[in-house]
């Protein structure tokens, strides 16, 4: 009883802001400046989705995410795939260290490399690129989607390669022909993981841009620097939260075996 | 079809040995068994055999060629798994030609073959259905078909029947059987169940701690266990093992198990002779134990009633004895009854190497004395 009431409480928590975001980019523009405002907007509009996309520089950001996130999966994928599959298939020295690494790397704070990352950037001339922000989002990234993919793998019973092999398969073979299919949704898992630590990504990409900002940036400079209006704001949270609400839903069996632990 | 030669086998895991010196022959056509608990590396064995495991010393020989350091596609084997390993996202069909098409066997004979395998283990009704939806026992008759079709030199076979329930695994062990008859093919057979060993097997290599203990005929290995954990291990119930001296009188010599005294098997005269006024150790079958008459005295604690038979726990001398009569006999627990272990189901042992006494027996077999072949 007392543990539904407490997850009641903390689902309320979390759920109540998206909910409230998501009623207000629905909301006109006139029914959100009046006060009582309407919990229920009538009648529910897109008029305030319009007006954000219309706005000078939204589109590009927009594109600029995707552009970014789907960079970053392409790069996460090709370092993580072959790391993960390391992790889950053989035994070798160090290989609980590499796996606990990976997540201390996690524990670093970002703030501390922003300078110094600023500057090596600019000197590379990756400075307000979108490939330099990729690269970022990468190795964000990486850690996570390594263990996800590890856990994918484990996934696959070792024996069906073996039998694979058996049946005259090379190595190589046997992970194309049999591992990677059964893989696939759980990899197709890990890449949505990736885009949406990608598009919410907010500190470095507003830290290492200036004109090519990807769509959290964009926002965090229109409402710091140039104190955007409130329904302006509501639209873009909506944009934000939305693709992550909906891939969550869709990935959140993979999230859970994460460790090759069953979470119930 | 070939034979199958281990020369000198050796397996380390980091610094658990588990296979050590391991040699071994299966001749062509033959089925041999390697039983043991688990953990005593008769999977490991199979598996360097398969190429899934490379051995740190010895050779494996298939048909007379070095397959040692050859890759598992190339040894011309066919291999079915524990849990079956059938690929998930395949149908049947594409699972039983996928070593086929490995191979490049053109459409029309890979179609052929599958139809010429699922009849033999009668899964032509299933080719279109994938494994998910099939039950234990025809996950088990598609995965013996898929190490089938490419005909292989040898098959190997680990625990194939272990993830059946106890009806399905019978009708199972007559199925392999039929089909070695059929088939022919040189095989070794993997199990922890010594039943599945002595009934498939021509000849059973018994392991224990990565060693072969036995290698022999299931009847030589029932009758004349090489060891205490032979004699143990097979057989339910296990053979019973009592503590005695042996005395000579004369020529003859004899056993003195407590205060009775026993005749010794003719066989071990020339092994006794060194052992005057020492110990020995007692092995005999539950079966060879007869009630109702001898020179022992023991207290029936329970009796077990098994069908045409029963099973009787004895106590003499302080040891427990297991005793199999006909389920007719009129003992009840608490009786007081005599007991006699007849000089032709005796079997000794030394009591520190648990080894058995007749020596000359166990190198014939170990170095392979021929068995009956299928």
């Amino acid at each position: 009883m007392a543990t539904y009431a407490a997850a009641l409480t903390l689902s309320a928590w979390v759920l109540a802001p998206i909910a409230l975001i998501g009623l207000a980019a629905v909301t006109s523009r006139e029914q959100l400046y009046r006060w009582p405002r309407p919990f229920w907007p009538q009648p529910v509009t897109v008029e305030t989705l319009a007006f954000f996309l219309r706005q000078e520089g939204v589109v590009r950001a927009l594109g600029n995410s995707l552009a970014v996130a789907a960079l970053t999966i392409l790069l996460a994928t090709a370092l993580s795939a072959p790391a993960g599959y390391a992790l889950a298939r053989y035994r070798f020295r160090g290989r609980e260290t590499v796996q606990l690494g990976l997540l201390t790397t996690k524990m670093f704070p970002a703030t501390a490399l922003a300078v110094p990352l600023a500057v090596a950037f600019l000197r590379w001339g990756l400075y307000d690129t979108l490939v330099g922000v990729a690269l970022v989002h990468t190795a964000l990234s990486v850690p996570f989607v390594v263990l996800i993919v590890a856990s994918v793998f484990r996934g696959v019973s070792v024996e069906l390669e073996e039998a694979a092999m058996s049946l005259g398969c090379s190595r190589l073979q046997a992970f194309w022909k049999v591992t990677l299919p059964m893989a696939l949704p759980g990899l197709a898992a890990a890449a949505i993981f990736t885009f949406i630590l990608s598009w919410n990504e907010v500190f470095a990409a507003t830290l290492l841009t200036v004109n090519h900002r990807t769509l959290p940036a964009f926002l965090v400079h229109s409402v710091v620097a140039e104190g955007a209006p409130l329904h302006f704001r509501y639209a873009g949270g909506f944009f934000l939260v939305l693709p992550a609400l909906v891939i969550i839903f869709l990935i959140r069996r993979y999230l859970l075996t994460l460790w090759g632990v069953t979470v119930r | 079809m070939a034979e199958i030669r281990l020369e000198r086998l050796h397996k380390r895991f980091g610094r658990v040995v588990a296979v050590r010196e391991v040699s071994l022959e299966v001749r062509d056509g033959e089925f041999v068994v390697l039983l043991g608990p688990s953990g005593c590396g008769k999977t490991t064995v199979l598996r360097m055999v398969a190429g899934l495991e490379v051995p740190d010393g010895g050779r494996v020989w298939i048909g007379g060629r070095d397959v040692t350091r050859l890759a598992p596609g190339r040894r011309d084997v066919g291999m079915v798994f524990q849990s079956y390993a059938l690929f998930p996202h395949m149908r049947v069909f594409d699972n039983v030609a996928f070593g086929l098409r490995m191979r490049g066997v053109p459409r029309a004979e890979q179609v052929r073959r599958v139809r010429e395998v699922s009849e033999l283990l009668q899964i032509e009704d299933l080719l279109d259905r994938y494994p998910a939806q099939l039950s234990g026992g025809q996950r088990q008759r598609v995965a013996v078909a898929r190490a089938l079709v490419i005909r292989p030199q040898v098959l190997l076979m680990d625990e194939p029947l272990s993830n059946l329930d106890a009806l399905l695994r019978m009708q199972f062990r007559a199925e392999l059987k039929r089909l070695h008859r059929e088939v022919g093919s040189t095989t070794l057979y993997v199990t922890h169940d010594q039943v599945e060993a002595m009934s498939l097997g021509d000849r059973v290599a018994v392991m224990r701690e990565g060693e072969v203990v036995q290698f022999d005929t299931p009847a030589n290995i029932y009758e004349h266990p090489a060891t205490r954990f032979v004699g143990a291990f097979l057989g339910n119930p296990p053979m019973n093992f009592l503590p005695a001296v042996v005395r000579w009188e004369g020529h003859e010599p004899w056993l003195q198990v407590g205060e009775a005294r026993f005749a010794a098997p003719r066989e071990y005269c020339q092994a006794l002779r060194e052992r005057r006024d020492e110990e020995v150790l007692v092995g005999i079958r539950p079966e060879h134990v007869v009630l109702g008459t001898g020179p022992l005295e023991g207290e029936v604690l329970v009796e077990e009633v098994l069908g045409p038979q029963k099973l009787l726990t004895v106590r003499t001398l302080g040891h427990l004895l297991k005793v199999t009569v006909s389920s007719q006999a009129s003992v009840r627990p608490g009786d007081r009854v005599p007991l006699d272990l007849p000089e032709a189901g005796i079997r000794l042992m030394d009591p520190r190497t648990e080894q058995a006494l007749d020596r000359s027996r166990n190198r014939a077999a170990v170095s392979g004395n021929p068995g009956p072949l299928v």
